[in-house]
């Protein structure tokens, strides 16, 4: 089973770089979108498969007994998926106010705080 | 208090000084010189304690332990030389904060430079009592640092702002260079702490690393010491005020340089390197020294070049290894201290009183200034090594320790006499001429200097005269057991103010004779030697301009390379370096998983979820507008949903369907008001190096994660969690449990970051269009246009 998730999430990681190395600022952010998911799968994959078993305490018992879930990556990643979630909106803004204010999606346009005609630093003391 | 402590406080206390001096300063004006100099003097008080121990040659040292594990301690050696040392930074320290209270009387900035002045202090006495390497070495920067900070007190003007760089540069250069050659010596030998070493010299000296340590020392030594080639930046922090340059730039810091000669003598001295570099660079920088000083007619800048030449002639005199070097060397670096304070006050003296400190603008100034002509001749006579002052004596110790027939020693006595016969002419060129002839006119009509003024270089010039008239306690007090410090070994010292006769006042006359050559003929020589250094045109002081441009201009260019500004070029920098490392370690160290073992018995739904997230994926890329890349980004969105939902995560499940859905709906939102090209205009030939780096990251992904899923699993924190969910923290849904109760803390943090995320965008959503782009374009004037 694990080969099977080894191959999705090296496909997830392939579409996610290879969006994230366009200078379309939109394409770039679907591709943080889908990294999220696939480092997701990565840490989940890690801490083994079980099938079917939600890690929850049986009524009456005082412990997990029997094979479940792993607990342990599904707390990290519900925590991962929130973050990104944020980190997503916000970057959503902020390409929305680039373009507004620049007028492209071009990565390669959006100039204005490293210049390409930077003046020469002071040579003076 | 026992007298560790003590000590320990003494050395605080001018950093205590810094802390109050801008309040009593504005207070009291320049009278809180008058406190402020009481800090300086109970440190002498202190330190005088331990003369009976030292001139009996015992070596005192105390401390506290720092880093133990490290074997780092802040420790203390107290033995002849660092006792001088001591004595001369601080009683010279208490005269000029006296002075610098009548200098820069009314200065708005007085507070910050009596601040400066101590910490400078607190910096040089602990660099000369420092036992244990990293302490020296701390100090040593310090000094650096305060030398900066004092260099560039007058930081409106450009020139003091290049000297201040400058001497930061050298000096602070050269104390990276010393901290190297303390790791070598501490490599070869074991020990970090000088006093421990002076017992490892035949080791050093026999160590494979040896000439490797002498040159790393050397290159902190000369650069602080001002040698030659790296004289240039001395004179020109002659932009301090001139307190400044009295006090560290030729009675102290200047002399750090030497004290590290001094005290590594015994350990690193007398072999054939030692004995050729040291007289070779301290000769030329005497005679370049005595030569440039010549040259000047700036009162300061004359002071200065002799200031480098007399460090010349100590560092060659502690190089020679003649009988007496040492000695000698020991009486000149007290007679420096004391008379070239005592002139550079002089100089300040009449800088401030007439408003100029050209020579050739000056004369007549013995009848409005008759104090200050006594001192100055006081201290040029001691300079000049004219009988009854200490001067004196140490120049016949210097021509005691060269009266050898052999070629070495002619060559080195006739350095010295010619570079003590210029420094003869300069001397009395700057304590007499203006002083003697016709009154010229001068900016301010000149008057005596006030108390404050008068005080310090009075004081100095006077103990030039006592302690040669009073050698024999000077001798045991001070020289006697600075020199046996330096030697190694005990070392006595005799010579008096009554001149013996023989082959020294045979050459002290020669070099008198010679020096009033000189001193009428000095216009003449000035000129001579301004026409050959035109004639040079290229100076160290010029290659430091070019050699800082050409850093900048070096600089300015590698980081436009490195940081081009373009998102892309930094993405694909950083996954070829991520996919390098994910596919190279594994097959460098031969660590690739196993052939992967595709399961037949998966069951179909299941892969039927992961087609349809793969296909999902697929979309995403090559969607022809832009909602079929976001319905496809939800597509595998919810398939990875589906995925957490099989695989006993219903919790995770959840989650992502109502993420994913937020995401789709929010991206639709946004997108929708863009006019965005609809698909991904890649050429060819990027789209080739692109998919090629991007397999290679995803192949290495996957392979780590067969690797890591081929390892035996570690279960005990997820046991943990298991075991204690319901006993500890009282629920069943243990991933539930992990976050709001074993993670709690983390999950507090993930709330914040949620909610300030939320901020941003609100404020991102909030701020007029086009305001950014003023902000960028970092406008002050667009606001008010606005």
């Amino acid at each position: 089973m694990e080969a099977w998730f080894a191959l999705l999430v090296g496909t997830f990681f392939t579409v996610a770089i290879y969006l994230l190395l366009s200078k379309s600022i939109i394409r770039v952010l679907l591709g943080v979108a889908i990294l999220g998911n696939g480092v997701n799968l990565l840490i989940f994959t890690g801490g083994r498969l079980t099938r079917g078993v939600p890690p929850v305490i049986q009524e009456g018992a005082d412990t997990l007994a029997g094979p479940a879930a792993n607990a342990l990556p599904q707390a990290l990643i519900l925590t991962a998926i929130v973050i990104s979630f944020s980190f997503f909106a916000f970057l959503l803004v902020l390409a929305w106010r680039a373009y507004e204010d620049l007028s492209t999606d071009n990565t390669d346009e959006m100039r204005v705080a490293e210049p390409e005609e930077e003046p020469a630093p002071p040579l003076g003391y | 208090m026992d007298v560790a402590a003590l000590t320990l406080l003494a050395l605080s206390l001018p950093f205590v000084g810094a802390l109050v001096a801008p309040l009593l300063t504005r207070l009291l004006g320049q009278n809180a010189a008058w406190i402020l100099a009481l800090f300086p003097a109970a440190i002498v008080l202190h330190f005088m304690r331990f003369w009976p121990e030292v001139s009996r040659g015992e070596v005192v040292t105390g401390g506290y332990e720092w880093i133990p594990s490290f074997n780092v301690s802040f420790s203390w050696l107290i033995d002849g030389l660092s006792l001088t040392f001591v004595l001369l930074i601080a009683g010279i320290g208490t005269l000029i904060v006296l002075y610098s209270g009548g200098y820069l009387k009314g200065h708005p900035q007085q507070g910050r430079f009596f601040s400066f002045i101590l910490m400078f202090m607190g910096s040089m006495l602990g660099l000369v009592v420092s036992d244990s390497f990293l302490m020296l070495f701390v100090f040593w920067e310090l000094t650096s640092i305060t030398s900066f900070l004092l260099i560039g007190f007058d930081h409106s003007r450009e020139a003091a702002r290049r000297a201040a760089l400058q001497a930061l540069v050298v000096t602070g250069g050269g104390g990276l260079l010393l901290l190297a050659g303390l790791l070598v010596i501490w490599n070869v030998t074991g020990v970090t702490q000088l006093s421990l070493l002076m017992s490892f010299g035949p080791e050093m000296r026999a160590s494979p690393f040896y000439l490797a340590a002498l040159l790393l020392v050397l290159g902190g030594a000369f650069t602080k010491s001002a040698q030659f080639p790296f004289h240039f930046w001395l004179p020109n922090a002659m932009e301090a005020p001139t307190p400044v340059s009295a006090y560290l730039h030729s009675a102290t810091m200047v002399k750090a340089g030497v004290y590290l000669l001094m005290r590594l003598n015994p350990v690193l001295g007398g072999t054939p390197e030692w004995q050729m570099l040291l007289p070779l660079f301290g000769g030329a920088t005497l005679i370049i020294g005595a030569v440039l000083a010549c040259r000047q007619t700036d009162l300061k800048l004359m002071l200065a070049y002799t200031t480098m030449a007399s460090l010349g002639l100590l560092v060659m005199l502690t190089g020679l290894g003649f009988p007496h070097a040492i000695e000698a060397a020991a009486l000149y670096l007290v007679a420096h201290s004391l008379f070239k304070g005592a002139l550079f006050m002089v100089a300040g003296i009449i800088d401030h009183e007439t408003g100029t400190r050209d020579v050739t603008k000056l004369g007549g100034l013995r009848s409005a200034m008759p104090l200050t002509f006594v001192i100055a001749l006081a201290a040029a006579f001691s300079m000049g090594g004219l009988p009854p002052f200490f001067g004196f004596l140490a120049k016949e110790e210097i021509y005691y320790a060269l009266p050898s027939l052999d070629r070495r020693a002619m060559v080195f006595a006739a350095l010295a006499i010619l570079g003590n016969a210029l420094m003869f002419a300069v001397a009395f060129a700057v304590a007499l001429k203006p002083f003697i002839g016709a009154k010229v006119e001068t900016p301010k009509s000149a008057h005596e200097a006030p108390l404050l003024l008068w005080l310090g270089p009075a004081l100095l010039a006077a103990k030039g005269l006592s302690a040669a008239l009073l050698s024999n306690l000077t001798h045991e007090l001070v020289s006697t057991p600075m020199a046996t410090a330096i030697a190694g070994e005990p070392r006595k010292i005799t010579i008096s103010a009554i001149p013996d006769i023989g082959m020294p006042l045979v050459l002290s006359f020669a070099t008198i004779a010679l020096g009033i050559v000189c001193y009428l003929n000095l216009t003449r020589l000035r000129a001579f030697i301004a026409t050959v250094l035109a004639d040079i045109g290229w100076g160290p002081d010029r290659g430091f301009d070019q050699f800082m441009r050409g850093l900048v201009r070096f600089s300015a260019a590698l980081t436009r390379r490195l940081q081009s500004g373009r998102l892309d070029v930094y993405m694909t920098v950083t996954f070829v370096l991520v996919a390098a490392v994910l596919l190279g370690a594994p097959l460098y160290y031969g660590e690739l998983p196993r052939a992967p073992f595709f399961a037949g018995d998966v069951p179909l739904h299941e892969l039927a979820i992961m087609a349809i997230a793969v296909i999902g994926l697929f979309a995403v890329v090559l969607a022809a507008d832009r909602l079929t890349a976001i319905v496809s980004l939800g597509i595998q969105g919810f398939a990875v949903a589906v995925i957490f939902l099989l695989y006993g995560a219903p919790d995770l499940a959840f989650t992502q369907f109502m993420i994913e859905t937020l995401s789709v709906v929010v991206l639709a939102l946004v997108m929708t008001r863009l006019r965005l090209s609809p698909s991904d205009h890649r050429p060819l030939a990027q789209t080739v190096p692109d998919l090629t780096i991007a397999l290679a990251c995803g192949i290495g992904f996957g392979l780590m994660l067969l690797k890591v899923t081929g390892v035996p699993f570690d279960a005990s924190l997820t046991d943990f969690f298991n075991h204690y969910s319901k006993t500890i923290a009282h629920g069943a849904n243990v991933v539930n449990v992990i976050i709001v109760d074993f993670r709690g803390t983390d999950t507090l943090g993930e709330i914040a970051v949620v909610m300030v995320t939320g901020l941003a965008i609100l404020s991102l959503v909030r701020l007029r269009a086009g305001s950014l782009r003023r902000i960028a374009d970092n406008d002050p004037d667009a606001e008010g246009r606005a």
